[in-house]
């Protein structure tokens, strides 16, 4: 069942409702990183600690001939320099990729991105260390790279990956969903067939802390203390052991705070395992932390999709198939993070929040001599493509049609009685009402009124857009049937202990980059417990001190591991019961749980408080038989399928005729994520998600010259935006819990991002279709978009 | 973090010991004034130098706006966001606030100086463009006190290159004040705080009669130069403001630049902008000298 609930606008003023359990309230992790007290990996300071920089290429494609390091191991504090070659006899010079693949820790036969690693000095502060760099002597032949990712293929394109055995060209993968012949049918009955090539430049997350790390070998110990920027601290410490052959008890991976992630922070970069050498080389803890440009050019990017969409319909606007074909720019090394069985993610969700007849995608993975990646970039596993091709092709068929966009959907939705749906790619959606979250947006906007704007604008020549999306997302992975990353199921684990004075310490798997985690948990658990969120606290990041679990990215906090802190919470609940039923002499079955306390059944004087059960969990006095002391539990919770939030947006752009600047205006984001836990927070996490929309939508894109030469290199040259950019965001929400989630909550983290750019963008075409344009590419800039009001648009690349 | 080079670094305690500092450690040597330009680079490591002498003390003897008879004096040292919240400079020329507004963020803007704008020589600097429109002189002192001062023409050299020698200083920019004048300047820039894509800056000083008795039009990231357009200036002068005279002007100021494609746009999108911006602020420029 969907409740539907009018939001407009988001009033600051009840922020802090101090709830038990669900509603706002300020984030409990605040005032420490508002009051400069967060602890990142760059605050950590440890006695004797040494500095660590990194040698990278500065062409996109060569030999290394020689790397001579004699002069920088003679530089003035530098205590050790290591090479590929050192490495490669310690049988480190290659770590495995999230995705099977290999990747180079230090070059030792040919360097295949610009910036890739080459060598790395350890010195006694960062100066020795970065000066140090300049006299390392590198000799390299240059190749010719592979840049044009349309190239990459072509019999005579460079072979970029000749350390594979028997590789003779770049093909990195092949892949593909849905039913092809099925498809060819619908779409050769079809009255109307519209097709659009797509692409999705690459963009980077951009994290304002870039990653780093600080080891700390003790020799005599046998132990591996790592503090690094990671989403995923204990999938890091499994990867680290098999890496480097460390035994697991004897590495503890710690991420600290972390100043933003967006997927930047899933993959192991060869900086942190240098860190690692570098401590047991040097027997000194050793500090790296890479710069803005190193961030850049060299960790892991999103999208790259080269796409081509096609859309079947009949004449009154019934959506009969979607088909796509899509080249993938996979750079140096598929570095792409996501469930090993999903080489594409879930970009299968192509076929969006329609019920649709048939639905056909195949995939081409290619290798460029670019920087590895394909990391969730909030996009929960590249459904920022999916749902960007589908919210672009709509439109597309809307204009083909004359027909108006928000009709169109609303005459495709997947109705509510079709849940759960499955769609013609295998997905399995499940819950949604769409029409009323559309139809929430709409009123919000005023839908009927811009349009009228629109008309009468238009008639004097200004240019005005509306642009609409409607998504749906995938998230929460993933049930551990088929969801694992290099062998490790998609399950969370959770603790939690309630101290003898009914305060409690939740222990998670998963880490916040931002999200809130401290607070948000801290309310799943108080809701199931009736213990107060300030009375909880939340220890996460540290593997030494949490339960197992695959870390955040992809949304899936709460679906998962919030799960697994609402069955813990009702665990230890569930016993509080048994120790209740003695404390007030009734049989379990004559109690009744009213938030915080059980009561007799009819007679509410007799209660005892879930404190008050905690103090005699661990107090004198006997216990029911069978029950041990203590009041505690855990758990492992494996989904047992994702959760679908979905949400409409809707833009409104003005186009100056005379300079083609884009002004997002107005935007209106209701999102539908299930069961709200912490309202606030949700609009934050809408608000950060949004703006990052408007960056991809019109100014993001790491990209190259013909050379491989990145272009994006500093956050002068890769735009993102400000607040100057974006509009107050008008904000509105409907409630379709997910019917198997423990407490009916969907991932909100990356809806926004995945959901805004195709309406942004569907705005900016709208407004110039005085001009003739049906379509224009990704980073819309003055420029390009004044070569599409020329007729002239096109691809980024 | 990014790490400069190793450098050396003092603080100058007057403008002729500063002077004296260059003279003496040559073209290993540079002056830092707000940093904004000079160490991004060093950071880069794009350049490289032995010494700084940091003339932020000299503050208070060069960061002044003054006005003389028939001159404005801005002081080296001022920086972007004097220039901004300067009442009686947005008075005279209402072009520094429209310019300082679109210059950078406030960060850049509390520490950033006009003689570090004009002395960075960066084409795309908007300052420059403004001086230019204006038609400023640069004060350049030397050794022993030596003082000469050059138009702007001579003072920008080349991209990044200007006419201040190893061992000088720019100390002053000098703007001379007209009766019926007004002023204004436009920036496209891909993002708040971005360097333009394009931008202009037009002055308009109209006579008795309401006729424009000179004008004069600066462009800044559309050339390895922010030079003045002397064949707008021409076709201006003596006529009465109207459309069509900017859109004359515009479709000079689009023939004459030399832009080229870049991340920030195509060639052709940057002559189009020069063209509408020198229209627009044509436009204003006459608007302000009228009321
Ligand atoms: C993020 C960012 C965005 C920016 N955006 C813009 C923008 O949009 N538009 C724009 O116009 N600028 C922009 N700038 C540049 C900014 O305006 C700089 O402050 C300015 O270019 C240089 O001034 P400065 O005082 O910082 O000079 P510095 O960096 O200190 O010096 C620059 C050069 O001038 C020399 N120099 C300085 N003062 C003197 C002097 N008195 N005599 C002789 N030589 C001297 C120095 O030796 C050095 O070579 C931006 C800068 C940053 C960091």
């Amino acid at each position: 069942m969907t409740t539907v609930h009018e939001s407009r606008t988001s009033s600051f003023d009840d922020n802090d409702q101090k709830p038990v359990g669900f509603g706002r309230m300020l984030r409990k992790e605040d005032p420490r990183l508002i009051r400069g007290r967060g602890r990142f990996t760059d605050d950590v300071q440890l006695p004797g600690m040494l500095h660590l920089a990194i040698l990278r290429s500065p062409f996109a494609h060569a030999r290394v001939v020689s790397v001579d390091t004699s002069a920088a191991e003679a530089s003035p504090g530098v205590r050790a320099v290591v090479t590929g070659e050192t490495l490669k006899g310690l049988g480190l010079a290659w770590m495995p990729t999230l995705s099977n693949d290999v990747q180079a820790v230090l070059a030792t036969d040919k360097v295949r991105f610009q910036g890739q690693e080459v060598a790395f000095v350890v010195a006694d502060d960062r100066y020795a260390a970065r000066d140090a760099l300049e006299l390392i002597d590198v000799e390299y032949d240059v190749l010719d790279p592979v840049i044009d990712v349309r190239q990459a293929l072509a019999p005579d394109a460079p072979l970029i990956r000749d350390d594979l055995e028997g590789k003779t060209n770049n093909h990195c993968f092949d892949w593909e969903t849905g039913d092809a012949d099925e498809t060819e049918a619908v779409f050769a009955r079809a009255d109307v067939v519209v097709a659009q090539d797509i692409v999705y430049p690459r963009v980077h997350p951009a994290p304002m802390e870039t990653c780093g790390a600080v080891a700390d070998f003790d020799a005599v110990e046998g132990k591996l203390k790592l503090w690094s920027t990671t989403q995923a601290p204990h999938a890091h410490r499994t990867l680290y052991a098999i890496v480097a052959g460390l035994p697991e008890h004897k590495i503890q991976v710690i991420a600290p705070d972390i100043g933003g992630g967006f997927g930047n922070k899933v993959p192991i970069y060869p900086g942190y395992v240098c860190a690692i050498v570098g401590s047991i080389v040097t027997g000194k803890p050793v500090k790296w932390m890479e710069d803005r440009s190193e961030n850049l050019i060299s960790t892991g990017f999103a999208r790259d999709y080269i796409m081509r969409g096609e859309i079947a319909a009949t004449r009154d606007g019934k959506i009969l198939g979607i088909r796509t074909n899509v080249l993938a720019d996979h750079g140096a090394f598929n570095g792409t993070a996501a469930p090993v069985k999903y080489p594409a993610g879930f970009f299968g969700v192509f076929t969006g929040s329609y019920d649709l007849e048939a639905a056909y995608c195949k995939m081409t993975a290619v290798y460029t001599n670019k920087a590895p990646g394909g990391v969730a970039y909030a996009c929960s596993f590249r459904i920022t493509e999916a749902v960007y091709l589908v919210e672009r092709i709509v439109d597309c068929l809307a204009a083909e049609l004359d027909m108006d966009p928000a009709e169109l959907r609303l005459k495709n939705f997947i109705q509510p009685d079709q849940f759960p749906y499955t769609t013609k790619t295998g997905w399995v959606y499940d819950s949604g009402n769409y029409e009323p979250t559309m139809r929430q947006a709409m009123d919000i906007a005023g839908y009927a009124e811009l349009r009228a704007e629109q008309a009468e604008k238009r008639a004097r020549g200004e240019l005005m857009g509306i642009g609409i999306s409607f998504f749906t997302e995938a998230v929460g992975a993933g049930p551990r049937k088929n969801m694992d990353i290099l062998g490790l199921g998609m399950a969370d684990g959770c603790e939690l202990r309630v101290h003898p004075t009914g305060k409690a310490v939740v222990r998670l798997s998963v880490k916040t980059q931002g999200q809130g985690h401290e607070t948000t948990f801290a309310q799943i658990v108080a809701e199931e417990i009736g213990i107060p969120p300030a009375d909880i606290e939340v220890v996460h990041g540290d593997t030494d001190q949490t339960p197992f679990g695959l870390g955040t990215y992809g949304s899936r906090s709460t679906p998962v591991s919030g799960a697994a802190a609402a069955l813990v919470a009702r665990k230890v609940r569930d016993k509080a019961q048994l120790i209740a039923s003695a404390m007030l002499e009734v049989t379990v079955a004559d109690l009744e749980w009213v938030k915080g306390s059980f009561q007799v059944k009819g007679d509410p004087a007799k209660a005892v408080t879930i404190q008050q059960i905690a103090m005699r969990a661990h107090g004198a006095g006997d216990l029911p038989d069978g029950v041990e002391g203590g009041l505690e539990a855990q758990i492992c919770y494996n989904p047992s399928n994702l959760t679908y939030p979905h949400g409409a947006y809707i833009c409104v752009v003005d186009v100056d005729p005379g300079t083609a600047q884009v002004k997002v205006r107005r935007f209106i984001a209701v999102d539908d994520c299930g069961t709200r836990i912490n309202p606030m927070i949700i609009e934050g996490q809408v608000h950060g998600g949004l703006t990052d929309g408007v960056g991809m939508a019109l100014m993001e894109m790491i990209s190259f010259d013909e050379d491989g030469n990145c272009l994006g290199a500093s956050l002068m040259d890769y735009l993102i935006p400000t607040a100057l950019e974006v509009p107050d965001w008008e904000t509105g929400y409907t409630v379709t819990p997910s019917p198997h989630h423990p407490i009916g909550a969907k991932g909100v983290g990356e809806s926004a991002t995945v959901g805004s750019p195709p309406a942004i963008v569907n705005a900016v075409v709208d407004a110039l279709k005085p001009y003739g344009v049906r379509h224009a590419d990704m980073p819309l800039t003055p420029s390009r978009v004044w070569d599409a009001m020329r007729g002239r648009a096109t691809p980024p690349i | 973090m990014q790490v400069p080079a190793p450098f050396e670094y003092e603080r100058a305690t007057s403008v002729d010991q500063a002077i004296g500092l260059l003279e003496r450690l040559g073209s290993s040597a540079r002056l830092v004034a707000g940093g904004h330009s000079l160490l991004p680079m060093m950071k880069l490591r794009l350049a490289n130098f032995e010494y700084l002498i940091d003339i932020n003390p000299l503050h208070d003897e060069l960061g002044y706006i003054r006005s003389q008879a028939n001159e404005l004096r801005i002081g080296a040292m001022t920086r972007h966001r004097e220039l901004l919240e300067s009442d009686e400079l947005a008075a005279a020329f209402p072009i520094f606030r429209d310019a300082e507004r679109v210059i950078a963020d406030p960060v850049v803007r509390n520490r950033g100086t006009l003689g570090g704008s004009l002395c960075q020589a960066d084409p795309s600097e908007d300052l420059s463009a403004v001086c230019t429109t204006l038609d400023a002189s640069c004060v350049i002192r030397g050794p022993g006190g030596a003082e000469r001062v050059v138009s702007m023409e001579e003072f920008h050299v080349g991209p990044y290159e200007t006419a201040v020698g190893d061992g000088e200083m720019l100390i002053e920019v000098r703007f001379p004040v007209r009766a019926n004048g007004g002023s204004a300047y436009q920036k496209v820039e891909r993002r708040a705080g971005d360097w333009a894509v394009v931008s202009a800056g037009a002055a308009v000083w109209l006579a008795a009669d309401g006729t424009i008795a000179d004008a004069r039009v600066g462009l800044a990231a559309v050339g390895p130069n922010t030079t003045g357009i002397p064949e707008i200036s021409e076709a201006l002068r003596g006529h009465e403001p109207a459309e069509e005279l900017y859109e004359r002007a515009g479709a000079i100021a689009a023939r004459v630049c030399d832009p080229v494609t870049d991340q920030r746009g195509s060639e052709d999108y940057k002559r189009h902008l020069a063209d509408e911006l020198t229209r627009r602020t044509l436009r204003t420029a006459v608007e302000r000298a009228r009321s």
